[in-house]
């Protein structure tokens, strides 16, 4: 994996929003969706490529993801990971959460000594 | 069809497993060997490429493993690791798994053995009949007596009239005597109503059971339906066994049918061998016909419940027949009812002397496992802080507290489960063994033990509760470890956390004081035994020999019986070493009741509503002489006093305070039925239905005016063995009649003996089992000293170090243990005063707070516990000092 810019650790928890994320752009195998999430976070996050799967069984248990096996674009047997309806409601959340997050942290931080 | 569909379930669970392990492998690698492929196409050698993929996907099995987890198929192989974990420490430590094990096994098989005696006898006592769950016993009321048998009529009466029963069963035990060749032999057998075998749903193998008609007809239907055992022992398993003839007390039977394996009848106690209907009622039990008489009870029985009718339903409709029947026939059915009673209550057969044992034994194998439970808590606790810093490594380590106390409690649970096999086996070799317990006598009784799935759902219940009591103590020891504090004890080498030395010894007291509750009780039963025994039961135990002889099952009539017993008694009284001999018409202290009677007293008023009966025995003359009942004033019966001259009667002391207030009734009258008799003497009390019971009235009347009596017992006054004088008995009754069986000749010491076999059974039951909650405390108290033995080799060393000699340590070490032992003792010792209230019952003439028996026990109690720990104490007083100060 080029290593070129700084990368950031994931928070706990981050993992699976962003698998939901994803997949929620088309259907993806694992590998697929290691790479998407590489592209869409312009390779700011470091991922250890085997906790992944974890991660993914996780959230089949949970019912946000279904699977299916079929053939990869390279010709290998792949299973495909998409969203379920739960799936895609969980994503609006997360990401509404996370943002709402987000924005709190960053204007925390951004607080200035005349403001308090 | 529904194991088919069992087995498939765990196929495909397995199968899916296996698919799903295969799916996830490919998974992994295609993600894997895309990477490769990227890799390669960035200019990476395959080779490089391969390698640098796989490092990037880093771990691979623990990955594969959290998918597992992910998956929730975690449970599962988390248990299976810890039991192959389990297993691996618990056989690395051979002496204490045996040690656990062995403990568990006896407190479980105490138990289990226990619970199959108390299925098998009291809550279902027979396996074989169709819906026992039904079946409730049948016993009559009356004002004057607990209960009554019943009769006949009254019995056809009811099973007409109760709607909410299935079916009505008579089931009358009686002894026959069985030719077989020239040999005639004893078979204890039934007399059952035709619908016996129906009504049980027990199909005969062979033949047929009875038919509806085979009810009536004054000895009409000689047929018998014959056990298993009897068709494969006496028959040797003939096939062609129906329709062939068997004499059963002297008449010719056709056997109809054989009963299938595994049905003994329905008596507890006794295995039936052979029945036959009511309408040989007469051949079996002697006397005036029955059937037609209202007033002659006799019935023994059992009722079937329709389905969905409870007991009380059952009993308020039969009340209300056998009231009907009361004002309808109130010449004999007056103050008459029938009730209705589970199983286990049943009245008339071996259950009710086997209850109040049982009772017994399930409390104290309680105690027993509970004691067990104890020493492996103990044995658990000693080792996990052996562990201890296998523990501690392991939660520095990262690993849950919530693994290590599944892990415990996975290791208490394999124990258990090995524990509970030995119990279970244990109660399986043991499920014939209450019989060792009662004497044998002519026939042995048959007590089996059941292990049905409720048995054994109630034992590994037990087995779950012990898990739980004594694997739970480490496990919360184990969440409790506080690790900063714990690494640095240990790395001072100081132990004695206060409050472990704390549960310890607590565990040990309780220990003690169960087996000295258990002890005490042992030896308190033990005296009242010996009272029993030892008491003068009224008549001599010893030189009087006694045999019971069933001149009328043999096909005697009276006049022939009396000419039979004449004669029989003159050639006894010729033989050397015998003094005299008398039949009588009943034994003391037997099976066969004697007569009662309704008396009226000249000069005695009874009180409103008393109908005075008293019990009485034909003897012969001579009987107080051959016996030994003390006459206090008058004389013995002689030949004279026969069918030709006047009545005449010996009441006894009782009889004589009660019916003329302590006037001589020497001289006065007394009217025995219809007849007027004179009272020619007084006799001392004796004990006529059983050691315990209190003094009561009873009187004697001649042999010769009163030739009744089913079986009669001849009485002999002899220095011989009951062996020589069973041969010579033999003898003389042979050339009197060679047809006649030939009893068995026992002393009256013996039949003392077997009149208190319940007691005896008890107490060699209770004795066993208090000698194996002593050797359970002891190894207790032995494991306990010698573990903080072990612990305080560094303060031995010192002491010794410092001047103690070897008897100041062993004095040192035997007083802990001497101070731990009496205070058991003292807790023991006010539970016993707790529990004296329901021990009184079963206590004759001896106080629950009898000092004998407490001192007794508390000497077994110190010796056996000063025994155990003798050896650790004795190696404490050896320790070398530079061995123990240089070794911590």
């Amino acid at each position: 994996m080029p290593n070129a810019s700084p990368q950031a650790q994931l928070l706990p928890g981050t993992l699976d929003l962003l698998i939901l994320k994803a997949v929620s752009l088309g259907p993806l195998h694992g590998y697929g969706i290691l790479l998407r999430i590489e592209q869409i976070s312009r390779r700011a996050l470091l991922i250890e490529q085997g906790a992944l799967y974890p991660a993914l069984f996780r959230l089949l248990r949970q019912g946000l993801l279904k699977a299916n096996w079929g053939v990869s674009d390279n010709n290998r047997r792949a299973k495909f990971y998409e969203l379920t309806r739960a799936g895609r409601k969980r994503l609006r959340e997360e990401a509404a959460g996370w943002n709402r997050l987000v924005a709190a942290i960053a204007s925390a931080l951004g607080a200035q000594p005349e403001e308090i | 069809m529904r194991l088919a569909a069992r087995l498939r379930s765990v196929a495909s669970v397995l199968f899916h497993r296996a698919r799903m392990e295969g799916d996830m492998d490919d998974e992994l690698r295609a993600h894997i060997q895309s990477r490769a492929d990227d890799l390669e196409r960035s200019g990476l050698p395959r080779a490089e490429a391969q390698r640098r993929a796989r490092m990037e996907f880093g771990g691979y099995q623990k990955f594969k493993e959290e998918c597992h987890e992910a998956l929730g198929a975690h449970f599962f192989d988390t248990l299976l690791k810890d039991m192959r974990y389990a297993l691996r420490i618990l056989r690395g430590s051979p002496g204490f798994s045996i040690l656990v094990v062995l403990c568990l096994t006896l407190g479980i098989g105490a138990n289990a053995a226990v619970f199959s005696w108390i299925e098998g006898l009291l809550l279902r006592p027979f396996p074989a009949v169709a819906h026992q769950e039904r079946m409730v016993a049948i016993t009559g009321t009356a004002p004057s007596e607990p209960r009554t048998d019943m009769s006949w009529p009254d019995f056809v009466d009811l099973q007409r009239n109760c709607k909410l029963l299935d079916a009505l069963i008579t089931d009358k035990i009686m002894g026959a005597s069985l030719s077989i060749g020239g040999r005639a032999d004893r078979a204890t057998g039934s007399i059952v109503s035709a619908n016996y075998f129906d009504a049980l749903g027990v199909r005969p193998i062979l033949g047929r059971g009875f038919e509806p008609d085979e009810n009536t007809g004054r000895n009409a239907h000689p047929v018998a339906v014959i056990s298993y055992q009897m068709w494969q022992n006496t028959f040797k398993g003939d096939p062609q066994i129906i329709g062939k003839m068997q004499r059963f007390n002297k008449v010719e039977h056709t056997i109809i049918g054989v009963a299938p394996k595994g049905f003994y009848g329905t008596f507890v106690g006794w295995a039936i061998q052979f029945w036959v209907p009511v309408s040989m009622e007469q051949t079996f039990e002697g006397g005036p016909y029955a059937l037609d008489d209202r007033g002659a009870r006799w019935i023994e029985g059992f009722a079937m419940l329709k389905p969905g009718v409870t007991r009380q339903q059952a009993q308020a409709e039969i009340s209300s027949v056998a009231a009907t029947l009361a004002s309808t026939y109130p010449e004999v059915d007056r103050g008459h009812g029938v009730i209705l009673l589970p199983l286990w209550l049943t009245p008339f057969n071996k259950a009710g002397e086997l209850r109040p044992t049982l009772s017994i034994m399930l409390a104290v194998v309680i105690f027993v496992l509970l004691i067990a439970c104890a020493n492996v808590g103990n044995l658990l606790l000693v080792r996990f802080f052996a562990r201890r810093h296998e523990m501690m490594v392991r939660l520095a380590l990262g690993a849950a507290r919530g693994r290590l106390v599944r892990q415990l409690l996975t290791e208490g649970l394999i124990l258990a489960a090995f524990g509970a096999v030995g119990g279970l086996l244990v109660a399986h070799w043991c499920r014939y063994a209450l019989v060792f317990f009662f004497p044998r006598t002519g026939t042995v009784p048959y007590l089996p033990g059941e292990i049905d799935w409720r048995v054994l759902a109630l034992s590994i219940g037990v087995c779950v509760l012990a898990t739980v009591l004594f694997g739970l103590v480490p496990a919360i020891e184990a969440s409790r470890i506080d690790l900063a504090a714990a690494l640095k004890s240990e790395m001072g080498g100081l132990v004695t956390g206060q409050h472990r030395s704390w549960l310890r010894t607590s565990l040990v007291l309780v220990q003690v004081s169960l087996s000295f509750v258990l002890l005490v009780g042992a030896a308190l039963l033990l005296q009242s035994l010996q009272k029993m025994r030892n008491q003068s039961p009224g008549f001599s135990t010893k030189g009087v020999l006694i045999a019971s002889i069933d001149l009328f099952g043999s096909g005697y009539d009276a006049p022939r019986a009396l000419n039979f017993q004449k004669q029989l008694v003159a050639r006894v009284e010729m033989l050397p070493g015998v003094q005299s001999a008398a039949f009588a018409g009943f034994v003391p202290l037997g099976l066969i009741p004697p007569t009662s009677a309704p008396i009226v007293v000249d000069g005695y008023v009874p009180p409103l509503n008393e109908e005075p009966v008293v019990d009485y025995s034909q003897v012969g003359p001579g009987y107080f002489a051959t016996t030994g009942v003390t006459l206090v004033s008058g004389r013995d019966f002689t030949p004279a006093d026969n069918d030709t001259a006047a009545l005449v009667a010996v009441v006894n002391e009782p009889m004589a305070a009660r019916f003329w207030h302590g006037k001589n009734p020497i001289g006065q009258r007394l009217q025995v039925g219809d007849h007027w008799v004179r009272v020619v003497g007084v006799a001392k009390v004796s004990k006529y239905y059983s050691v315990s019971e209190a003094p009561r009235p009873f009187f004697y009347m001649p042999l010769l005016q009163n030739p009744t009596g089913r079986v009669s017992v001849l009485n002999v006054r002899t220095s011989l063995s009951p062996q020589a004088m069973a041969l010579l008995l033999a003898r003389e009754m042979t050339a009197l009649d060679s047809g006649l069986a030939h009893n068995a000749v026992i002393s009256m010491q013996e039949q003392l003996d077997r009149s208190t076999s319940a007691q005896k059974a008890a107490v060699g039951l209770l004795g066993v089992l208090g000698g194996l909650a002593l050797v359970l405390a002891t190894v207790g108290l032995y494991s306990v000293v010698a573990y903080s033995v072990s612990q305080s080799r560094r303060e031995f060393g010192l002491r010794m170090a410092l001047g103690a000699d070897s008897a100041n340590l062993l004095w040192h070490v035997m007083s802990r243990a001497f101070v731990l032992t009496i205070g058991g003792v003292v807790a023991g010792g006010i539970a016993c005063f707790a529990l004296a209230r329901f021990a009184a019952g079963l206590l004759y003439q001896v106080s629950p707070h009898d000092p004998v028996a407490f001192g007794s026990a508390l000497a077994i109690m110190i010796f056996a516990s000063m025994a155990g720990c003798f050896f650790p104490a004795w190696r404490a007083s050896h320790t070398d000092p530079m061995v123990a100060l240089r070794y911590e």
